[in-house]
């Protein structure tokens, strides 16, 4: 359905309404209402409760011992150095890896774009990173970077004893390597499906009037891939922030490399404190609002025009 | 039409799961919980064990991830959720603390604990001890030694200070010169930490709830593991190094020391006879000249969950599984070190540690447990978070590591700040 046509028949009521549109919004509701159950199920109810515990003294291991917490629980987060700390971390793994994705997902889309013989292939064979899981590549590339194990260390140029998970910048890059290879081939997609909806006349025109390629891409191509790539930044950002498999695999955090997830793991699952650990998600859930609030109000994000295949 | 296949589906599923636990004359079934051991120590013993039951039950072994965190990980999940299907578990010994203070695991029945628990190790006996109950019978013990290279030094050195000195002036004579310890962000960090800090004369915490960390010997303790880690003959892998990184480098014949447990001595025989030709064992190092060290202790304790529906069967079971012949059986198919002293004289034991047996038992006997408490994971977590890296503990004046160390146990053993 399209977004701004089913707008105005849910929000078409109004004291001149007549029947026939109260109908309609009525079977709109309707027709809505499994969603919204759906939805209020999967998401409403796990996010109240999460709010609930996080307001709990909580620890599964002492049960007898529960009570209301009010929001030390939440001063606790924010007054400790390590949530800082995390926060940073993945404010920081998120902030490069998405640049180098976007500008490598770019050229990627653009190849992809250009192709003129095997296009299928070229298209298939970029994605396959992609549908790799995402645990199985992390323990690839740890196996990879592994000074026991792995090939990198005999690479030329590289000290064949250097512990890659011993230090934490050298740790945070593989990380982001780590993430780059793996989600690139989505960002290339989304710019794919950007690409396609400009009109090649344009092209034509501006090579008519002596534009150069460079300033067809800065002049052309990207500004009206600008709806495009403001979504492919919006969904990455989201799904960076919230990285937790290839640190959990690699390094668990050590060498303060954690994220804020990882932090979140270790208060619920490890310490089973539901009570801090819920506040840190809590937390993270508001993180990942400001975020796309940004992306959406400030940048002003469409996602009915950016999302492939919309016009 | 989809919905009847459903059904269809669930009910079949529900029958086939009733019919693996419902138990009309049979044995009973009795799931135990248990991290896996290569050499088949666990299938024996529970096949063994079924089978001396005369038919009463049947041990089924499910086993947990290897990694000792994710183990525990998966056991919490489970009986946090009150699962009935966990009947018997083998703890970590660092575990029966929580376990028990959660009332997830059941005490063993006087006269049940008394027959579990004689002539073990009363270090071993301890770890499976609450509130003065008992809540694991001893399944195995397990301890570091110093291991090393007889063609570099022709004797053990016997303290840690002494130990790196040698292994420089190794280094400087261009040999291998490498100590080889555990110290990557987990629970063998917290092994190394606590071994040193009991070693130099104090303890980690003094009751469940006090921390005591007497600040001269545990600024010893912290600088020797600062100095380590601040001298060349540090691994180079030291920030990430476990068990298994520790023996594959002294394997690889370029270390000259490692603290390790027993399983280095097979497993150098087996992958790297050169080096194992000239390797020498001896106590764990101390931290003071006049002090004798604490070596680490490890091993399993079998406990019977607080929520089986066989806890009586459970509990036969775990007598069966910790007696003296299980003990054995572990020792020969897996090189596991018996928690009974009497043991120590027996062929299957001398035979697994050639020269050594009576070194692992002194060893076991003089050992300084890890703290027990309730609050154990979030302990744990406190002293790595404090220390690890090593590296930044200044040798010279660990005053500042000190500090924080304190401080992040006074808010673990009250559960309170962020880890």
């Amino acid at each position: 359905m399209n977004a701004a046509a089913g707008r105005l028949r849910l929000g078409g009521g109004g004291p001149a309404a007549t029947e026939r549109s109260r109908e309609e919004r009525r079977l709109g509701w309707m027709l809505c209402a499994p969603a919204v159950v759906a939805m209020l199920l999967v998401t409403a109810y796990p996010i109240f409760y999460a709010i609930a515990l996080s307001l709990q003294n909580l620890d599964l291991r002492f049960p007898d011992q529960t009570s209301w917490a009010g929001l030390t629980n939440y001063k606790t987060v924010l007054t400790s150095s390590l949530w800082w700390t995390d926060v940073f971390n993945t404010a920081f793994i998120t902030a490069v890896s998405v640049t180098i994705e976007l500008v490598l997902g770019m050229a990627i889309a653009l190849v992809m774009y250009r192709a003129i013989f095997g296009r299928g292939i070229v298209r298939t064979s970029v994605l396959i990173p992609y549908g790799v899981v995402t645990v199985v590549a992390a323990f690839a590339w740890f196996f990879a970077f592994d000074p026991a194990s792995g090939f990198v260390n005999h690479l030329p140029l590289v000290p064949d004893d250097k512990a890659w998970f011993g230090g934490r910048w050298s740790a945070m890059s593989v990380i982001i390597m780590a993430e780059v290879w793996k989600t690139t081939p989505f960002m290339a997609l989304l710019l794919l499906a950007g690409l396609t909806t400009i009109d090649a006349g344009l092209y034509e025109a501006a090579k008519v009037d002596g534009a150069n390629a460079v300033q067809r891409f800065f002049r052309i191509t990207l500004p009206l891939m600008k709806p495009a790539i403001l979504v492919a930044l919006l969904f990455r950002t989201l799904d960076a922030f919230r990285i937790f498999d290839n640190i959990f695999i690699m390094t668990r955090g050590a060498q303060n490399t954690e994220s804020v997830s990882i932090l979140g793991y270790n208060q619920i699952i490890s310490r089973t404190n539901l009570g801090l650990g819920s506040a840190v998600s809590v937390l993270i859930f508001i993180l990942v609002l400001i975020i796309a609030f940004v992306f959406v109000r400030v940048l002003g994000v469409r996602m009915a025009e950016g999302r492939p295949g919309a016009t | 039409m989809r919905l009847i296949f459903l059904i269809a589906i669930a009910g079949v599923t529900a029958l086939a799961a009733g019919c693996g636990s419902s138990s009309s004359g049979g044995p009973v079934t009795l799931n135990w919980f248990v991290a896996t051991q290569p050499g088949g120590t666990i299938q024996e013993v529970a096949k063994s064990c079924s089978d001396a039951s005369n038919g009463r039950y049947s041990i089924s072994v499910n086993l947990l991830p290897t990694d000792a965190t994710q183990q525990r990980e998966q056991l919490v999940r489970r009986l946090a959720a009150k699962d009935s299907t966990i009947d018997l578990i083998g703890m970590d010994v660092i575990w029966t603390a929580e376990f028990a203070n959660a009332g997830w695991i059941s005490p063993f029945p006087a006269s049940l604990a008394k027959q579990v628990t004689k002539g073990d190790f009363p270090s071993v006996v301890k770890t499976g001890s609450f509130n003065g109950q008992v809540y694991g019978a001893p399944f195995n013990s397990n301890t570091e030694l110093l291991w090393y290279r007889k063609d570099l030094v022709s004797k053990a050195p016997q303290t840690w200070n002494q130990m790196i000195s040698e292994a420089e002036k190794l280094g400087s004579e261009g040999k291998p010169e490498t100590i080889q310890v555990q110290a990557n962000k987990y629970e063998g960090f917290t092994v190394w930490a606590n071994a040193l800090i009991d070693s130099a004369g104090t303890k980690v915490l003094s009751g469940p709830e006090t921390v005591d960390l007497s600040q001269k010997p545990t600024e010893e303790a912290l600088a020797a593991m600062g100095r380590l880690a601040a001298s060349p003959a540090a691994a180079p892998d030291i920030d990430t190094s476990d068990e298994d990184s520790a023996r594959l480098g002294f394997e690889s014949g370029d270390s000259a020391f490692m603290v390790n447990y027993t399983f280095a001595y097979a497993s150098a025989k087996a992958n790297a006879p050169d080096v194992f030709k000239n390797m020498g064992f001896a106590k764990y190092p101390k931290v003071v000249p006049n002090r004798p060290a604490k070596p680490p202790l490890g091993g399993f304790n079998i406990g019977v969950g607080a929520y089986s529906n066989n806890a009586d069967l459970a509990f036969q079971a775990a007598a069966c599984i910790s007696s003296s012949k299980s003990q054995l059986t572990a020792t020969k198919l897996d090189g596991l070190p018996p928690s009974r002293e009497s043991l120590y004289a027996t062929k299957t034991v001398t035979g697994a540690y050639p020269g050594f047996s009576q070194l692992v038992k002194q060893s076991i006997a003089a050992s300084g447990p890890r703290p027990q408490t309730p609050a154990y994971q979030d302990v744990s977590l406190a002293i790595q978070d404090a220390l690890q890296p090593p590296s930044k503990i200044d040798p010279n004046d660990p005053g500042s590591s000190y500090d924080q160390l304190r401080s992040n146990l006074e808010d673990a053993v009250k559960r309170q700040g962020l880890l």
